[in-house]
């Protein structure tokens, strides 16, 4: 029984032990739905010989993995909670990459009426004033949290909306279902709406407000707290996601003819 | 409707092109569930054996928990796995979370229960068979338990049946403890929550039947294989 | 070390609060073929349990002349409903040997001899669930015999066979005997238990009313319940 189990443990491990030397990077949905991941990590192990294992998570999850030790580092866009992250001493610290877009899909019909909106504030209090139903992931994300901070600043009360507010506590794609079956308005990132199947009667109505803007930052886990973290391979991949090569992957990588990633990194 | 029937399609693309992510998939959610399986099995077959053949105090209530667990919800299991797995929960030096073996010890906490609970419905009935007959031959406990094993191994089989049933499509708790890290960790219940996440219900789909094809193989496999073991006739 | 005599003194089954069976005192020796009657739900089946020590007592005492768990080995026990294993006939009846770490081989071979002997040669291989009352009786003997017992007890052994399976078993059983198999058995046949027995226990409302010898018992019944039993009449 014990040998047994012993050997699940071993057989366990031999399944990644093809790679010379993997880590774990907890990223969010947002970032794999986009897609990107499916360039970059290929060309990683192909550079550096390094097998990057993405744990695909809410940003909220993604810190609670670093903070636990339970991967090698992070690679999130909430810039509070990254801050929060780091005073508390989990992680080294914070490297900007790139950044992409929030956007606001709605029903082809517009009904609220955003299309022609000057900014993001101004749509969302249309929305609001139209009780227009609105799904929100709900889930602690880091989308979600820039959903709440973009409500304040139009100057609106989540706390006070009547049920035309959907908080559906799901990732981005799930709520990019929920919003399709529902006809209803939802911020999502730009990467996941377009790689997103299952449109409907949606389309993208706003987008270009730069307080939308999207940056993601790298953090590498403390070995300081946590001895055991392949503070190494945190270090490759940094100086990997920060190089020419990177830059040119991510700017050059595109959905539908369109852009997504701007690399923003600095030397 | 075109959902379910681009889904078939893909489904069929995949297996008649033996799509190399498909099978890599396949062959892990297969690994680990029939490992958990198997472990369960060593724990749940003798457990329902010995509360079968034992009046021991907390019999019923042992019974009770058994048939409480049951109901347990998957992503209870994932949730408390993956804390007692956490590099900064107390197995974490072990360093098994977002691996197969925490996918496997999952799958194990869920299936024990059922399993055992199945099983000790089959082998109490048997017990109440043979009780007068073992009685009075004397026989040890140990002895006991193995006659009821393996007289009742039909049952047993069955009771293991339903437990591949749950293991193989389960997907809250291996999500949890598993983190579908593809290469890795990814089976074909969570590459499905994957796929819909991205809206593709197609290939979510096309998954899917591929996950029921495999389950109807394996039973059928089973059932065949005990049905060739002539002397195992019962 | 001989099991014998068996001694009981005040032994007393009750369940739910209703004596089944005793106060039973009773002496019985070495040798001898014991025939246990009376009418139905007098407690011949909890007597003979009882004495099998598969019984839980509730009072008194009843002692073998050895420990009991090796008076059990050296017993067997042949259920009014035999118990059928859920395995071919063969390997029913080889199973008390494997019991005893027999080497599988050899508990086959002997078994398969056995079933010979009891006239079920054809059906070693057939699964014990599919025979005939007749044949569940003659398997269940089989199985209690290839460990050779010292003591058989016996439940209404031919309670639901016909004739030519009654005698077959009875031809089975005084061969035993002549070997010197200790047997106590109950039955509700006055012409078996007159042809088998050397003694006769007679029980009724869960007390030995009578014991005697079996002519005794047959020529002279010492009590008027003994006697309205032997003519066939409703006894209480
Ligand atoms: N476990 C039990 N609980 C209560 N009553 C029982 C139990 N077992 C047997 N009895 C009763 O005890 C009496 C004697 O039963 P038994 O020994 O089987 O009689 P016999 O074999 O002479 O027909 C019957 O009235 C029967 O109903
Ligand atoms: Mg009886």
């Amino acid at each position: 029984m014990k040998n047994y189990f012993m050997g699940l443990a071993v057989s366990a491990l031999m399944v990644g032990a093809a790679a010379a030397e993997e880590m774990k990077l907890a990223v969010t949905t947002s970032f794999h739905n986009s897609g990107l991941s499916e360039i970059l990590l290929p060309a990683i192990k192909e550079d550096l010989g390094l097998e990057v294992q993405l744990l695909v998570v809410g940003t909220g999850q993604a810190l609670r993995l670093g903070a636990a030790g339970d991967v090698d580092a992070i690679l999130v866009h909430s810039r509070k909670a990254e801050e929060a992250f780091l005073a508390d001493g989990n992680g080294t610290h914070r490297r900007e990459i790139m950044y992409n877009d929030f956007v606001f899909i709605g029903p082809v019909a517009d009904t609220a009426g955003i299309k022609d909106a000057q900014t993001a504030a101004e749509a969302l209090s249309q929305i609001a004033a139209t009780e227009a139903i609105f799904v929100s992931r709900g889930d602690d994300s880091g989308t979600h949290k820039k959903e709440l901070s973009l409500w304040s600043a139009a100057g609106q009360t989540v706390d006070d909306f009547g049920d035309w507010y959907r908080a559906v506590g799901a990732g981005m794609g799930a709520a990019l279902n929920t919003a399709a079956g529902m006809d209803a308005y939802i911020i999502a990132d730009r990467a996941s709406w377009l790689n997103f199947h299952n449109k409907g009667g949606l389309s993208l109505l706003f987008s270009g407000d730069p307080v939308l803007f999207n940056q993601y930052a790298y953090i590498p886990v403390s070995p300081e707290k946590h001895t055991h973290v392949n503070k190494d391979a945190a270090q490759k991949l940094e100086d990997w996601l920060v190089s020419g090569r990177a830059k040119q992957l991510i700017d050059a990588y595109e959905i539908n003819g369109e852009a997504l990633f701007v690399f923003n990194a600095k030397e | 409707m075109t959902d379910i029937w681009s889904g078939l399609t893909q489904a069929f693309w995949l297996l008649a092109t033996l799509d190399a992510d498909l099978v890599e998939i396949t062959l892990r959610s297969l690994k680990v569930t029939l490992s958990a399986l198997a472990v369960a099995s060593l724990i749940a077959f003798p457990l329902a054996a010995l509360i079968s053949v034992r009046r021991f105090r907390l019999r019923r209530f042992t019974i009770s928990v058994l048939n409480a667990l049951m109901g347990l919800p998957p992503v209870v299991v994932g949730l408390v796995v993956y804390v007692l797995l956490s590099r900064s929960g107390p197995f974490g030096v072990l360093g098994l979370l977002f691996t197969p073996t925490a996918m496997i010890i999952a799958q194990v906490i869920i299936v024990v229960p059922l399993i055992a609970s199945i099983a000790h419905q089959s082998l109490r009935e048997l017990w109440s068979d043979y009780h007068d007959l073992l009685i009075s031959m004397n026989t040890t406990k140990r002895q006991r338990i193995q006659t009821l094993l393996w007289d009742g191994r039909r049952a047993l089989l069955t009771a293991a049946l339903a437990g591949f049933g749950r293991a193989i499509g389960e997907v809250g708790a291996i999500m949890i403890v598993g983190g579908n890290i593809d290469h890795a960790t990814r089976v074909l219940t969570t590459a499905i929550a994957l796929e819909t996440g991205k809206g593709d219900f197609a290939l979510a789909l096309g998954l899917g039947f591929v996950l029921i094809a495999m389950a109807l193989f394996v039973n059928l496999m089973i059932h065949w294989l005990s049905h060739t073991e002539s002397e195992g006739r019962w | 070390m001989t099991m014998f005599p068996l001694i009981a003194k005040g032994a007393t089954v009750r369940r739910r609060g209703k004596v089944l069976v005793g106060p039973v005192d009773l002496t019985l020796g070495q040798t001898g073929t014991t025939m246990v009657i009376g009418p139905n739900g007098a407690g011949k089946t909890t007597l003979l349990k009882l004495l099998h020590c598969i019984e839980r007592m509730n009072g008194g005492t009843l002692d073998w002349a050895c420990p009991v768990a090796e008076a059990q080995q050296r017993q067997a026990f042949v259920f009014q409903t035999p118990v059928m294993l859920r395995r071919n006939v063969r390997d029913n009846i080889a199973y008390p040997l494997l019991l005893t770490k027999t080497p599988r081989a050899e508990a086959r071979a002997r078994a398969e001899d056995w079933a010979g002997r009891v006239g079920l040669g054809d059906a070693v291989m057939r699964p014990a669930h599919l025979l005939s009352g007749g044949e569940r009786q003659k398997l269940a003997l089989a199985r209690a015999l290839i460990r050779a017992p010292e003591v058989l007890f016996l439940d209404e052994p031919c309670a639901s066979l016909d004739g030519r399976a009654t005698r077959e078993i009875e031809e089975i059983l005084l061969g035993v005997a002549a070997r010197g198999t200790r047997i106590i058995m109950s039955t509700h046949n006055m012409g078996q238990a007159q042809r088998l027995g050397s003694e006769v226990i007679f029980v009724l409302g869960g007390r030995i009313h009578e014991y005697s010898p079996a002519q005794d018992f047959f020529a002279e019944p010492q009590t008027e319940q003994a006697r309205a039993f032997l003519r066939g009449d409703i006894v209480e």
